[in-house]
């Protein structure tokens, strides 16, 4: 169920974040806020244009010094807010959520095609992580390749369902959902069947352009050539906003 | 219909039900039905009409008893009168019919051979409100729920109170949600009540799933009725006219019930359409759970009434504001709702006077593990855990030690001996870094091992992620590596260190409630018994 | 960080690798002059020396644990080396070694030596050390202070790994390298 401004909210409120005093529409989320002003918190499930899941919890700041840790991308702003983005504790949660997705399935950044250009890969050089406590799962997962431009690796899927959400907000297709449940999960095209069976996908690509990692790519690359452009999804939001 | 008119229906029922002086009560909730209490049933029922018992009764089937570890049970008692006040007989056979029913005979003995003392600390020691009705109505009976004094605090709060007064009824009452999380039910009325007027809806939530946990579908096989008056008293104090009861597809008796109850309620005109001759509209439909744990998450379960995959999303925005189809919904579990007509009828006051200073009125425990009881009881909020496991419940069998309790489920955590003399309420339990939960009581003897009561909650909630968020599906699965690593002696202190880790990770991150609570588990048995885990260290 | 003679002792070896780390660490070219002065390799594919010190400094593993004997030079490394250096992503993580762990080590074996051999396939049993089960990073089976993922790390990130260790500080490899650089 998407979260989204019942109506949009002009008002303007002003909060610290880090110390510093910014401030900010009041329908306006933290990460929002943050991203304007460059302070930067890791994120993986968030984008721009799509509705907000706060599924990857990547982005958890600290609120009011209270106990309890909120998705910055799923609180909006109050006024007099004082958050924090970056302390030691949350750095030490991020690692350790970084840790979990490397550990859950096989990203072997060495041989992928999104090598260098892996929103995970940056996410775990960012957040420190250099190695991974935490034994592997060892799991292995299909690769669908039945589409005749893309392809799907649920090797390296980290279910940040944002594929599922461009297919069905901007697309209009929903040929991707997920099934299963817990470590089971898995995106799926129409009712699992072979992507390039699906009746309902339009081979678009958008799934493949927002796909922060190697999972979805296009059929033909090799290590390190699968480059994303994901600036189309923050243009077409706009402009179906401003209609 | 104002609340006389009630009353002579009522008595226009007890006409009809005919002349008899007793009734021969046999539970026909599920766990007594496992043991084979429908031949008893029909076994009793074909004697009656054979003439067979002595005076004028009638044999009827009923709910819970509470005593599931002596079932069948049987009860042979004035009409309507309660169960300790009746004779109690346990493990029934089919073949005791008809001396049971030879019983009834004015100045007959009863069977001493079946005989379950009513006096024993189990029923006696017992406060029942929530379960009031339980084992004395017959749950497919709209006239006997409304003999028993069913639907007068509906009856009274829609002719003689405003939608104001009953919230203050219930605010007065501090009655606390009995789903687990305890939060003041009365708040959470008048926050959707303030909400603008419009589509609202109210929903009970009997996804009842915690490992060892049967109150509410004992409560909705024993008095379904009871539920669906307290949620059309919900729906009027809040505005509503559309309800859900969202109830797991495993209680198909349940299930079966509340349909029934549904059926029933709404040809009599107690549901539906201008309620008993008034202006309120309330109707409500069952949804059923596919068996997903999670779907007990309120916004889960909205998603999952909504049609869609079972998964909660983040809050605020709260139900109250954003609830099903987007409208202000109200949710409640089904204990709470069945607290809600003798509020109405006795008043908050009268509530506030059971139970504690911040926990008020009573509470459903059910009773498992190795314990003598087995069962389901309900006691004023504050009782000793002590006095519930060891008087209530009989204490351990075989003579056995005691060692834990665990309560909350997978959310909860265990208590040791040492605290047993903890009375038991929200906030006590919290300290001791368990949870009330729902009220599901786990005995476990000295042969228990703690790390694999910590490696099976693990399990479950590791099976029940729904998935959505990475410290609960990926973090459930590594901490429950680690407890099989440990319990296996396979494991360094690094590993132990690693797994306390996650489980503040978890913890502090985790989206919803299950992903926040599934450490406890493993926190309060390491803050109670870490010895065990360390002897299993490498 | 040195014993005695003020040169640091460094041991490299390379478990289930591809020797790519080692490569890249000849390709610190000119700078490797320098490093000579202040470093003393005592064994390692670079030297001749046949076994490894009791004592060492510093000691450098490229590649997984992937078979006995890959283990037992892991925890021969462990024991004897005071500070012990994960080099690349194979020791880090596993990397292209650990692919095969999501299938059973019969159904690789097999599929290695039988079905895609034409030519006499038979599967070598004397002279090779027997495969583990499960392929692990070094960190799996014992303590490792340092890790320089990459594949291969650049010449740069080794060096200034090095020369951080060297002068006595902990480098924050992260800055200069990362998973599959």
């Amino acid at each position: 169920m998407p979260i989204r401004a019942q109506q949009p909210d002009v008002s303007v409120v002003t909060l610290t974040i880090d110390g510093q005093d910014l401030s900010a529409r009041a329908d306006e989320t933290i990460i929002e806020v943050c991203r304007e002003n460059k302070i930067p918190i890791p994120s993986l499930c968030w984008m721009d244009g799509l509705s907000v899941v706060g599924a990857c919890r990547l982005c958890v700041v600290e609120v009011d010094g209270g106990p309890r840790l909120q998705a910055a991308c799923a609180t909006r702003v109050r006024e007099g807010m004082s958050v924090q983005t970056n302390t030691d504790k949350l750095q030490r949660y991020r690692r350790t959520l970084v840790e979990l997705l490397f550990a859950e399935r096989n990203h072997v950044c060495a041989v992928c095609v999104s090598n260098g250009h892996c929103e995970l890969q940056w996410l775990a050089q960012t957040c420190g992580v250099d190695h991974v406590r935490m034994p592997y799962r060892n799991t292995g997962y299909n690769v669908d390749s039945s589409h005749e431009m893309f392809r799907i690796d649920h090797n390296r899927c980290v279910l940040c369902t944002r594929c599922v959400r461009v297919c069905d907000e901007i697309e209009g297709a929903h040929t991707w959902d997920v099934m299963g449940r817990g470590s089971g999960c898995q995106v799926v095209t129409d009712l699992a069947k072979p992507w390039g069976e699906s009746d309902s996908c339009t081979s678009c690509g958008k799934c493949v352009q927002v796909c922060p990692t190697g999972a979805l790519v296009k059929q033909g690359t090799s290590v390190g050539e699968m480059v994303k452009d994901q600036q189309f999804l923050s243009i077409l939001a706009r402009r179906r906003s401003s209609r | 219909m104002n609340l006389d008119d009630l009353e002579d229906l009522a008595a226009k029922y007890r006409a009809d039900a005919g002349d008899h002086d007793t009734e021969v009560r046999v539970c026909l909730a599920a766990s007594c039905q496992s043991s084979g209490a429908q031949p008893v049933f029909d076994a009793l029922s074909a004697g009656c009409d054979d003439g067979a018992a002595a005076a004028p009764c009638k044999v009827k089937g009923v709910g819970c008893m509470g005593l599931c570890s002596a079932g069948p049970l049987v009860a042979v008692a004035a009409p309507e009168a309660a169960l300790e006040a009746g004779v109690i007989y346990r493990d029934v056979s089919a073949a005791d019919a008809p001396d049971i029913l030879a019983s009834t005979a004015p100045g007959a003995a009863p069977v001493e051979r079946l005989r379950c003392p009513s006096d024993m600390p189990f029923f006696a020691r017992q406060h029942k409100i929530v379960l009031q009705n339980a084992g004395i109505v017959d749950p497919n009976s709209f006239r006997g729920y409304v003999m028993a004094g069913g639907y007068a605090a509906m009856v009274q709060a829609l002719t003689e109170m405003t939608a104001q007064d009953v919230i203050n009824e219930v605010t007065a009452s501090g009655l606390r949600g009995r789903g687990g999380g305890g939060y003041p039910t009365g708040l959470k009325w008048s926050t959707v009540a303030k909400m603008p007027a419009g589509q609202k809806y109210v929903i009970c939530n009997a996804d009842e799933g915690d490992p060892g946990a049967f109150m509410d579908r004992a409560i909705l096989e024993s008095d379904p009725h009871r539920v669906l008056e307290g949620m059309a008293i919900a729906a009027y104090a809040i505005g509503a006219n559309k309800g859900y009861i969202y109830v797991r597809a495993e209680y198909p008796l349940a299930v079966e019930r509340l349909k029934t109850a549904i059926r029933k309620a709404k040809r009599s005109g107690f549901l539906g359409n201008h309620i008993c001759e008034t202006q309120f509209n309330f109707d409500v439909e069952i949804r059923l759970g596919a068996g997903a744990f999670v779907c007990g998450e309120e916004t889960a379960l909205m998603a999952s009434i909504e049609g869609g995959r079972g998964q909660p999303r983040p809050r605020p925005p709260y139900p109250a504001e954003y609830g099903l189809w987007g409208s202000p919904t109200l949710i409640n579990n089904v204990e709470t709702y069945a607290n809600i007509a003798p509020i109405v009828s006795q008043g908050g006051d009268w509530f506030a006077g059971i139970g504690t200073d911040k926990s008020k009125g009573t509470k459903v425990f059910a009773l498992a593990g190795t314990i003598v009881n087995t069962g389901l009881i309900e006691v004023d909020m504050g009782t000793r855990l002590r006095d519930i496991i060891f008087a209530i419940g009989g204490g351990i069998p075989d003579g056995r030690a005691f060692k834990a309790v665990q309560t909350g489920g997978p959310s909860g955590g265990c208590v040791p001996e040492a605290h047993l003399d903890m009375p038991v309420d929200y906030d006590s339990l919290k300290t001791l870094g368990t949870m009330m939960g729902s009220g599901g009581m786990i005995v476990m003897d000295e042969t228990a091992n703690m790390v694999d009561v910590a490696r099976f909650f693990m399990e479950f909630c590791m099976d029940e992620s729904c998935g959505k968020c990475v410290p609960c599906r990926a973090g459930t699965q590594q901490m429950h590596g680690l407890l099989e690593r440990i319990a296996k002696a396979e494991a360094s202190r690094a590993d132990l260190e690693l797994l306390e880790e996650l489980c503040d990770v978890v913890q502090a991150t985790s989206l919803c409630g299950l992903g926040q609570t599934a450490p406890n588990p493993v926190l309060s048995t390491l803050r109670y018994f870490r010895h065990e885990y360390e002897e299993k260290l490498g | 960080m040195s014993s005695g003679n003020n040169k640091v002792t460094v041991a490299t070896t390379w478990l289930d690798g591809c020797s790519g780390c080692h490569m890249s660490f000849l390709d610190m070219d000119e700078r490797l002059v320098d490093l000579a002065a202040q470093i003393d390799i005592v064994y390692s594919p670079f030297v001749d020396a046949k076994t490894l010190p009791e004592q060492v400094d510093l000691g450098i593993l490229e590649g997984s644990v992937s078979s006995d004997e890959d283990l037992h030079k892991a925890r021969e490394f462990r024991a004897r080396c005071k500070v012990l250096l994960s080099l690349g992503d194979c020791a880090v993580n596993g990397n292209v070694p650990a692919m095969r762990n999501p299938f059973k080590l019969d159904a690789v074996i097999e599929r290695a030596y039988r079905e895609n051999v034409d030519l006499n396939p038979q599967i070598p049993t004397e002279g090779v050390p027997r495969l583990l089960a499960t392929v692990r990073p070094v960190h799996g089976v014992v303590d490792v202070d340092i890790f320089v993922p990459g594949c291969p790390p650049q010449a740069d990130a080794i060096h200034y790994v090095l020369t951080e260790l060297i002068a006595g500080r902990t480098p924050d490899p992260s800055q200069v390298t990362r998973f599959g650089a």
